[in-house]
């Protein structure tokens, strides 16, 4: 019984088993930056390069199908052009970031529609934007790994400066340069982690996978690392329960493993031991000193 | 000889100047108070020794000091209280000068730390997040940063402002184990009378230098009321500058 709801599924079929792997793999590398754009209260912006990405990936569609080199191409670019843009709009105008970058990932959400309706049809369509766990092939799973590998070497290379620019950006500033670089190469991790993610959970959802896991990791630990473990597992549980859900329930995979991630969010923000809202009703005896 | 230079030196914002024509040297090892009115270019000056402000005109030379020998407290650190670290990882990031991005930290770093830690008097707040921290706290965590970076020019922006007398009895004690050390140190302050009675040296700043030496000769009543008649306003219509650049 219990091996036929948690393991058979995984031990009898292929796909099962390489969504597994993709899954579990981007649950190493996407959480870890989210909570890092949590902590930059950038939370929002990972969502609009999730969107920005698609016009790139429906190009890379347009002149080679569903092949995935292209559409991954495609999408790396496009989130390169427009975090550089948002940049470097805000610099030179008197828009912040933030709202830059809103202005152009509407635009890009818009067009990567419009791009993708002109060759493919309705179907195509709900692959780009929900993406499809199930048909994860070799070079997807390939694509994944290796962007999990370079997001975690690249994330230990630039902890320390990234860290400080967070909390202390002016005293970065006294005795180092790589605050600005430490930035750029951040973002660059965010649009290489959406690529990945693109593939498993579409534009729509990408961000779900580094967002909900990164922000109920807030409810379970104090410090950065704590929070990444905390993020990672969370990321794990989603994936696992979900696909086994959406394989039992018969539900399109990718929704239900960010549902289940929101889930464990909601169970989070009422139970977690660090401020969940628990505590709120719970009146406690302070204490002595 | 270590020492530092100003040149005819304009600091200031979108070409209105902060500070205006200052000439001077700062001695290795001396212990300078800077004092002037609010909008007297006292941070100004201290942003433009740490380096991230440029110069509108003339120069500053740092003779035997590199760029990264400078320790700078700035009056009001932009620090994001609510980001998950703790006092003993912001001190540690004062030992960035020697580790730099990836350098690990060693057994004698860890001493070092510990030391700097002690000698603010937060051992024990190790492992507390820097939200729980209080205002004076926080400031004894910063001295402690500024004790790791082991720098030989230390700039402090208003140290003492806004918190108590405990606390700034004993961060002034640092200031002059540090002056004891021959690690020269520039403070901006309003205090008067602690200046009189702690920093030999005086500069009093008015955007433009008033006056220049010994505390005793500097801060007179004079000289004060010249910089309290300082006008703090920039003047939108302001001509270019006539004296020359050099």
């Amino acid at each position: 019984m219990l091996y036929d709801n948690l393991i058979a599924p995984f031990a009898d079929f292929e796909f099962m088993r390489r969504a597994l792997v993709g899954t579990f793999a981007l649950a190493f590398s996407a959480p870890p930056i989210g909570v890092f754009l949590m902590l930059r209260r950038m939370s929002l912006i990972g969502d609009a390069m999730a969107h920005a990405i698609l016009p790139g990936a429906a190009i890379g569609f347009l002149f080679a199908g569903l092949s995935l080199p292209a559409m991954a191409g495609g999408g790396l670019v496009a989130g390169f052009l427009i975090a550089i843009g948002a940049g470097l709009i805000s610099r030179w105008t008197q828009l912040k970031e933030d709202a830059s970058l809103a202005a152009l990932f509407v635009i890009s959400l818009a067009l990567g529609v419009t791009i993708v309706s002109l060759k493919g049809n309705n179907i195509d369509l709900m692959h780009f934007l929900f993406g499809s766990v199930l048909a994860i092939d070799d070079s997807a799973l390939v694509l994944i790994l290796a962007v999990t590998s370079v997001s975690l070497v690249v994330l230990a290379l630039i902890w320390r400066p990234l860290v400080l620019e967070s909390v202390d950006p002016g005293f970065l500033r006294t005795v180092s340069r790589a605050g600005a670089a430490a930035h750029v190469v951040f973002l660059a991790l965010v649009v290489l982690n959406l690529v990945g993610a693109f593939q498993v959970l579409g534009t729509l959802l990408a961000v779900g996978v580094m967002m909900l896991p990164a922000i109920t990791s807030r409810f379970w630990a104090r410090d950065v690392t704590g929070m990444i473990a905390a993020a990672v597992t969370s990321a794990l549980v989603a994936s696992y329960v979900g696909l086994i859900l959406s394989f039992r329930a018969e539900l399109p995979s990718g929704p239900a493993i960010v549902l289940v991630a929101g889930f464990i969010y909601l169970l989070s923000l009422a139970f977690g031991p660090v401020g969940g809202l628990i505590w709120l009703g719970l009146p406690r005896r302070h204490l002595e000193a | 000889m270590r020492q530092l230079r100003f040149h005819n030196l304009t600091l200031g914002y979108d070409r209105h100047p902060a500070v205006h024509h200052l000439d001077g040297i700062v001695k290795d090892g001396a212990l300078v108070a800077v004092v002037g009115p609010n909008g007297a270019g006292k941070s100004t000056l201290f942003k433009g020794i740490a380096g991230t402000l440029k110069p509108l005109a003339g120069s500053i030379v740092r003779d035997g000091i590199e760029g990264r020998g400078v320790a700078y407290l700035a009056q009001a650190p932009d620090i994001d209280r609510s980001f998950p670290i703790g006092v003993y990882d912001m001190v540690a990031m004062g030992l960035w000068r020697s580790r730099g991005v990836l350098g690990g930290i060693t057994g004698k770093d860890h001493c070092a730390i510990e030391a700097a830690i002690a000698a603010v008097g937060l051992t024990g707040f190790e492992r507390r997040p820097i939200g729980t921290l209080s205002g004076g706290q926080m400031q004894r965590m910063l001295f402690a940063r500024l004790v790791a970076q082991d720098a030989r020019l230390i700039l402090l922006d208003e140290p003492f402002a806004a918190i108590d007398a405990r606390t700034a009895a004993e961060l002034l004690a640092l200031v002059q184990r540090w002056h004891g050390e021959g690690r020269t140190v520039l403070a901006a302050l309003h205090d008067v009378d602690l200046v009189r009675a702690t920093f030999p040296e005086t500069l009093l700043l008015a955007r433009e230098p008033v006056a220049w030496g010994p505390t005793r000769e500097v801060l007179t009543p004079e000289n004060l009321n010249k910089a309290r008649r300082m006008c703090e306003a920039f003047d939108e219509a302001a001509e270019a500058c006539a004296v020359a650049a050099e």
